[in-house]
């Protein structure tokens, strides 16, 4: 395959055919004479990050597990995905479902793991389709190497978290745990853990066929490779793309279909940060991002057009956020829903608006860092930036003076809640 | 020879903390509490010279209903 072809984790006909890759066509698809006997070097060689959010280097994450002096180990294959923006682990899955197997069985023989863990939302059941039959069809070939099964965990946003999703393999919780110090081996019963996302699996897989130096063809020097984006909000079909990282932003929304000047564009995701429309011409990688405080993170891009209105955006997502907080930690459980309340106030320019944003302000200090998870760490984050980026939209809002769009305003897309008892803060 | 060089610092399981707001009345000089009643620590980390920061730390973790405070041991790198 060649190195600098687009797209690499979603070649192959599935993507236009709307099928997985039965397990020949995958051989055919990704066919190469080179299998690295050392994947754990090949790793650190090409430079691959983790997809799921963090973009913890892979190589650190697996060496970390490596050297843990375990008889059981296990590899769980993060596919949760709770953001509602983000669809690029399932469409992979329903694309090359074989190459995260693949990427799953290498890594667990590199770490000594015997158990891959596949964990797919239970209300995501196409996709668990996919995968299970995927892994009966390995199965029916080969009776060697790790054991694949399928966990399904119920769907909420804190589900993905990877302490939240060991634990639920551990004790059918999908809490997150608190974790003193950082990297945490996370463990099931006395056995480490390593969980990684389903893309990153994906990549690991193409690392052992075509080696760490082809990876690194694509990308810059920092950010190696390609990755998976789901571009939404202004824009007819939402869209997964593969894109080399460094690629400028607006290209990324011209290929996509989508609003080339956008007001704003939300990344990373609903825990990420805006980033102002002025900036489209950035590179999409996380060092280039860090100037405006902006990252990756899980390759969301919410595209806010001219005529919608990010507070009330923020609004909606904040809501929405403080709905799927995991309720353990005081500050995360009452602040979120206080600090949605606070942006309503601005929102629908109500005469506490003034009073509200001062009282945003300490709550973010308050919240953050506070929780066992990062969860309310990243909504301070999207609180904030939105603070930055439309800061004359809350000014003109602090003095009564509402946006014609404040009311009506629905672009990115927050699952609504199917009763009000569900909404469990009010 | 290896310098010792700790600093404590008292740290809450956020978990299992439910706002009983006994710390900050047990250790008034080391934690406040939110708008919530959740504890913050104001200051970083003490050194364990400063005997009458630890004994409000013990204080406090004795005195909490649910076990969530700890005095944790930082080890700074000294060059």
């Amino acid at each position: 395959m060649n190195s600098r072809i687009l797209p690499r984790v979603l070649a192959g006909p599935g993507l236009l055919d709307r099928r997985p890759l039965t397990y020949a066509q995958h051989e055919t698809n990704f066919a190469s004479s080179f299998r690295t006997t050392n994947l754990l070097q090949e790793l650190e060689k090409s430079g691959l990050t983790g997809r799921g959010g963090a973009a913890f280097p892979t190589y650190r994450k697996a060496q970390l597990i490596a050297d843990q002096h375990s008889r059981v180990k296990y590899v769980v294959v993060n596919a949760m995905e709770g953001e509602p923006a983000a669809h690029k682990d399932h469409t992979l899955l329903a694309t090359n479902p074989h190459l995260v197997l693949d990427g799953a069985a290498a890594l667990a023989t590199a770490v000594g793991a015997r158990l891959v863990s596949v964990c797919i939302p239970r209300e995501a059941a196409a996709t668990i389709n996919h995968v299970e039959r995927a892994i009966h069809e390995r199965q029916r070939r080969s009776n060697t190497g790790p054991k694949f099964e399928v966990q399904t965990p119920p769907g909420r946003y804190v589900a993905g978290e990877e302490s939240a999703l060991v634990h639920w393999l551990d004790d059918n919780e999908t809490l997150p745990q608190f974790r003193v110090v950082r990297p945490h081996v996370l463990r099931i019963g006395r056995h480490p853990v390593l969980v990684d996302n389903a893309e990153t699996h994906a990549h690991i897989g193409l690392i052992q066929r075509y080696g760490g130096d082809w990876f690194r063809d694509l990308g810059t020097a920092d950010a190696t490779g390609s990755t998976l984006v789901s571009v939404s909000g202004a824009i007819r079909n939402p869209a997964v793309l593969e894109v080399a990282l460094g690629t400028p932003l607006h290209h990324i929304l011209e290929t996509a279909g989508a609003d080339t000047s956008p007001q704003a564009i939300l990344l990373g995701g609903y825990g990420g940060t805006w980033l102002h429309g002025d900036h489209v011409n950035t590179p999409y990688d996380n060092a280039s991002l860090a100037k405006f405080g902006a990252s990756v993170g899980a390759g969301v891009i919410m595209v806010l057009p001219k005529q919608g209105c990010g507070i009330t955006e923020t609004l909606r997502i904040t809501k929405w956020m403080a709905n799927e907080s995991a309720r353990q930690c005081g500050p995360c459980a009452f602040g979120l829903p206080a600090m949605a309340e606070d942006l309503a106030h601005i929102s629908s320019a109500s005469r506490d608006a003034v009073a509200a944003i001062q009282r945003l302000y300490g709550r973010g200090q308050a919240i953050e860092g506070r929780g066992a998870c990062r969860h309310p760490d990243g909504v301070v984050r999207l609180v904030r930036s939105a603070f930055e980026v439309f800061q004359p939209d809350i000014n003109r809002h602090a003095k009564g003076q509402a946006c014609a769009a404040a009311a009506t305003s629905r672009y990115a897309p927050v699952p609504r809640l199917a009763s009000e008892s569900d909404l469990v803060w009010e | 020879m290896k310098k010792r060089n700790e600093l404590l610092q008292l740290r809450v399981n956020p978990i299992l903390c439910d706002g009983f707001g006994h710390c900050a009345e047990l250790a008034p000089d080391l934690v406040i509490l939110d708008e919530w009643g959740y504890p913050i620590f104001p200051d970083g980390p003490f050194s364990p010279g400063e005997k009458e920061r630890i004994r409000s730390a013990h204080l406090a973790i004795r005195g909490c209903p649910r076990q969530a405070l700890v005095l944790e041991r930082l080890s700074v790198d000294t060059k």
